[in-house]
């Protein structure tokens, strides 16, 4: 029983998505996720996770059959084709603005110039310069003018050159954009995008390579998701620009240019869920973003060895999927965090204590995080590689923990 | 570079000065040493053995060889065409004289000759007067209750009554505000009535923002007039963009923002003034320059001539006013957003005026100002009593109707705040709605926690919030 979310029912399957269907999820019973459809692709996935679990045996049917939406469309089913991520991106965004007229752009250079890593390519030419909007430098104010835009029924999609310099527009997001909503009463609403690319790049120096999640996720009133992959990006600009609520959507500077191939037809991800990279049964090692495919590469080690380990791309950073990791953490009782942001006050610190709180019975050994140490981020290419997390050191933790 | 600029006449300093141009596209043609200008200076025959020099040379050479009348040399640079001078000359920071004011009234509320003035009909000026009395009276009632301790807080707006309410009347209904917080009287003019703010100040179920924010941060989605948020000065690019969605849409309408004189000191402020310029948003900026920001007066705040003069420094039309003169107000807030609309234009208002009354019911001003200094203003300078002359002047207006309105006021807000205090808080269940658009798993697990502390503590709990 398997169809994507896209299509012509795409609309109206996201009104099923936003309702109290996901409100209704506890941690102790395994609601029927029937009616959102969604398929496990790849052929792996289906045979891995039976039988050999026994205490979840009685729910791996429905675990399986409820897990995010995975990474590959079927290729038998669909011709789709194949792009860049950023060029996926670029067809979200298109796309929501072709569907809804009150979708616009702002940011530094996204006009005619394309945007820096040219995700709004073409898009200036095509609707316009009102719509695809070039501001003078300040975050602060051009966030802020999202904000009073929103207020006023537009969807503005606000880029940040590098997430970084959204530090800048940290007063708008915190007390105006999260807060809004909230203190009117509900009477204004700001369904605004803030997006843009984080994270630790090729030597592009310190103030370049931030982290933004650790210090967003406390905002109230905001959501936050990472995107990893062309399939999700596209997903997760276009629920993003759906949402009525704000959304930061964290791009990676290194992952712009990973290949994959999406389907035709339109789809979207839910900006809450995390998605089954790899189903397994030794150890759960969550992730996002460019970390996964560090994780992915020591999957590859870990398997050779003999072990066993589930992935999930986490996705969500606001709020945590715990209804997938929980379900991951009840299968495997190991869990490990790899994260680029920094040791303190990182994503990978609150996923820990989330961890903790609510799953501490089903662990057979301490949630351990990999994270980036806490300094600013060299410029040498040499030292710069070793504040990021690597495969080897993913294996090395695997291989503790499993002991 | 500085040292070269003090031997004014040396011909390297002319050289040097040319080759400070960055020299237009047009001009960078490949002939370079033809065509020596006739009125050049004789020193550029000179081959020189300093290659900054010959660069230099090379750069006047390519320069001047493309005008007739090297006298008056001039760059076309971004934005128009720079004349260049050989006199060293800065500046100045300030004008000899300041910018004058605009008024229409006198002290005394007479009508100055001469004074350009968009009439008022009636029916305006007698609810322009009558709302300016509202004002006071609501904010003296609120301030005496919070004096009481029936309310946490209040702030009121005392002599800044004509600004509220002259803007608010020259403005249309579909203009959408965006306050600081010393504003209220917009509010009123649109039809708040007296009931919806002491519902908000006193924070129950009726309050349109549930309760959740301090008393006067008032907000209506009906009546255009967006929550007001406590920072300063962070909703000037708010509508900014605002402005700039009206704009998209084509609407006869336009943002109009409040600030004070301390928040002009803000990022923001600059801010959303340069992007208002460059976006050509209909938004007009209205500064309450009031003299004092808690207690920081103006000196403190900038050293330039006011805020006005700030406008020129972003490209923006400004004017200022005299903030305590309703017909000079209403009049520059007309103009004003005829020209932001019909001309997709920001425009910089700031109105003179002081505030009276102390920042907040947390403030006690007379410790850093005089108190003969705020009796004059309230008295020299009232706003209400100036433009009361006028409308009396024009026969519409007398004592009687003063004290008719006074009384059915006073009747009104105590009965106002009587309701308002009674009526029940929201429920608890508006600490977690609203903070998303479906509250997630983690709010309403919270929620129960919550719930949970109170049944095992219900001693400790306000009897009033229900649950």
């Amino acid at each position: 029983m398997s169809a994507i979310i896209h299509g012509a029912g795409a609309a109206t399957a996201l009104s099923t998505f936003n309702s109290k269907k996901l409100v209704a999820r506890s941690r102790t019973n395994l609601p029927g996720r029937s009616k959102r459809c969604i398929v496990a692709a790849g052929s792996d996935d289906g045979s891995k996770s039976f039988g050999s679990s026994s205490l979840s045996l009685r729910h791996s049917h429905k675990l399986i059959a409820n897990n995010a939406v995975a990474t590959k469309a079927d290729t038998s089913a669909t011709t789709g084709h194949e792009l860049l991520l950023f060029e996926a991106l670029q067809e979200g965004l298109e796309e929501e603005m072709d569907r809804d007229p009150h979708v616009c752009v702002m940011g530094e250079d996204v006009g005619h110039y394309g945007g820096s890593y040219k995700v709004t390519k073409g898009l200036a030419d095509k609707f316009g310069d009102l719509r695809v909007l070039d501001t003078p430098i300040c975050e602060n104010a051009f966030t802020g003018m999202g904000i009073g835009a929103a207020m006023t029924d537009l969807r503005p999609v606000i880029e940040g050159m590098n997430m970084g310099f959204l530090l800048l527009a940290f007063n708008q997001i915190s007390n105006n954009c999260g807060m809004l909503h909230y203190t009117s009463g509900g009477q204004f609403t700001i369904p605004v995008v803030i997006r843009g690319p984080g994270g630790v790049g090729r030597q592009l120096g310190a103030e370049h390579s931030q982290r933004l999640e650790s210090y967003f996720q406390s905002i109230p009133g905001i959501q936050m998701v990472a995107c990893s992959t062309p399939y999700n990006a596209k997903g997760l600009m276009k629920a993003a620009i759906r949402s009525e609520n704000p959304v930061i959507l964290f791009e990676h500077v290194l992952l712009y240019n990973l290949k994959e191939k999406i389907p035709d037809e339109e789809y979207i991800c839910n900006l809450e869920e995390a998605e089954m990279v790899r189903p397994g049964e030794h150890i759960t090692i969550l992730t996002y973003s460019r970390m996964r495919y560090h994780v992915m590469q020591a999957a590859k080690t870990l398997v050779n060895k003999g072990y066993d380990p589930e992935v999930i791309d986490i996705r969500s950073l606001k709020p945590f999927d715990l209804y997938t990791i929980g379900n991951s953490v009840k299968k495997t009782h190991r869990v490990l965090i790899v994260e680029e942001c920094m040791r303190t006050g990182g994503i990978g610190a609150s996923l820990t204590a989330a961890i903790n709180e609510n799953f501490h019975d089903y662990l057979d050994a301490p949630v351990m995080c990999l994270s980036s140490q806490d300094v600013p981020t060299p410029y040498a290419g040499t030292l710069e590689e070793w504040t990021v997390v690597q495969p080897a050191q993913i294996v090395t933790a695997v291989e503790q923990l499993c002991q | 570079m500085a040292q070269h600029l003090k031997s004014s006449k040396s011909t390297f300093l002319n050289v040097l000065r040319h080759s400070l141009a960055f020299g237009s596209p047009s001009h960078a043609s490949p002939h370079l040493r033809h065509n020596l200008p006739h009125g050049g200076p004789p020193s550029i025959k000179k081959v020189s053995p300093n290659p900054l020099t010959r660069l230099c040379n090379t750069m006047v050479d390519t320069l001047s060889s493309s005008h007739e009348d090297t006298n008056s040399q001039v760059m076309d640079f971004p934005g128009g065409k720079v004349s260049f001078t050989p006199e060293i000359r800065f500046i100045s920071e300030s004008n000899e004289e300041r910018v004058p004011c605009y008024r229409v009234l006198d002290d005394n509320g007479q009508q100055l000759p001469n004074s350009q003035f968009v009439p008022v009909s009636k029916e305006i000026a007698v609810k322009m007067y009558s709302d300016m009395v509202t004002l006071q009276m609501m904010d003296n009632i609120f301030y005496e209750a919070q004096r009481q301790g029936r309310l946490s807080f209040y702030a009121t707006a005392y002599g800044e009554e004509a600004i509220n309410i002259a803007s608010a009347a020259a403005l249309s209904p579909d203009d959408v505000i965006f306050p600081q917080y010393r504003e209220p009287g917009v509010l009123l003019w649109r039809g708040f009535t007296l009931q919806e703010f002491a519902n908000q100040c006193f924070g129950n179920k009726s309050d349109y923002g549930k309760g959740r924010q301090m008393p006067v941060h008032y907000g209506s989605n009906k009546l255009n007039y967006f929550t007001v948020s406590a920072t300063i000065a962070t909703q000037l690019p708010n509508a900014v963009g605002a402005a700039y969605s009206l704009k998209m849409d084509g609407k006869d309408a336009c943002a109009v923002t409040f600030f004070g004189d301390g928040g002009s000191s803000e990022g923001d402020f600059h801010a959303a003034m340069n992007f208002a310029a460059v976006m050509e948003a209909p938004v007009l900026f209205i500064c309450r320059n009031n003299g004092w920001a808690i207690s920081t007066p103006t000196s403190d705040q900038f050293r330039s001539d006011g805020v006005v003069v700030k406008g020129r420094a972003y490209g923006i039309r400004s004017i200022r006013v005299d903030g305590n003169d309703a017909l000079a107000m209403y009049s520059a807030v007309h103009e004003a957003r005829e020209m932001a609309i019909r001309e997709h234009r920001p425009i910089l208002i700031e109105a003179l005026t002081y505030r009276v009354g102390h920042h907040s019911t947390s403030d006690d001003s007379t410790r850093y100002r005089s108190a003969d200094e705020i009796e004059w203003w309230n008295k020299a300078r009232n706003p209400l009593s100036r433009f009361r002359t006028w409308v009396e002047s024009n026969g519409w207006w007398s004592d009687e109707a003063e004290s008719d309105l006074r009384s059915r006021i006073k009747k009104e807000m105590l009965e106002a705040i009587r309701v308002a205090e009674k009526t029940e808080k929201p429920n608890l269940n508006h600490m977690f709605s609203d903070v998303y658009d479906v509250p997630p798993l983690n709010l309403r697990e919270q929620e129960l926690l919550v719930r949970q502390a109170i049944k095992s503590h219900p001693q400790d709990y306000p009897s009033d919030v229900p649950l």
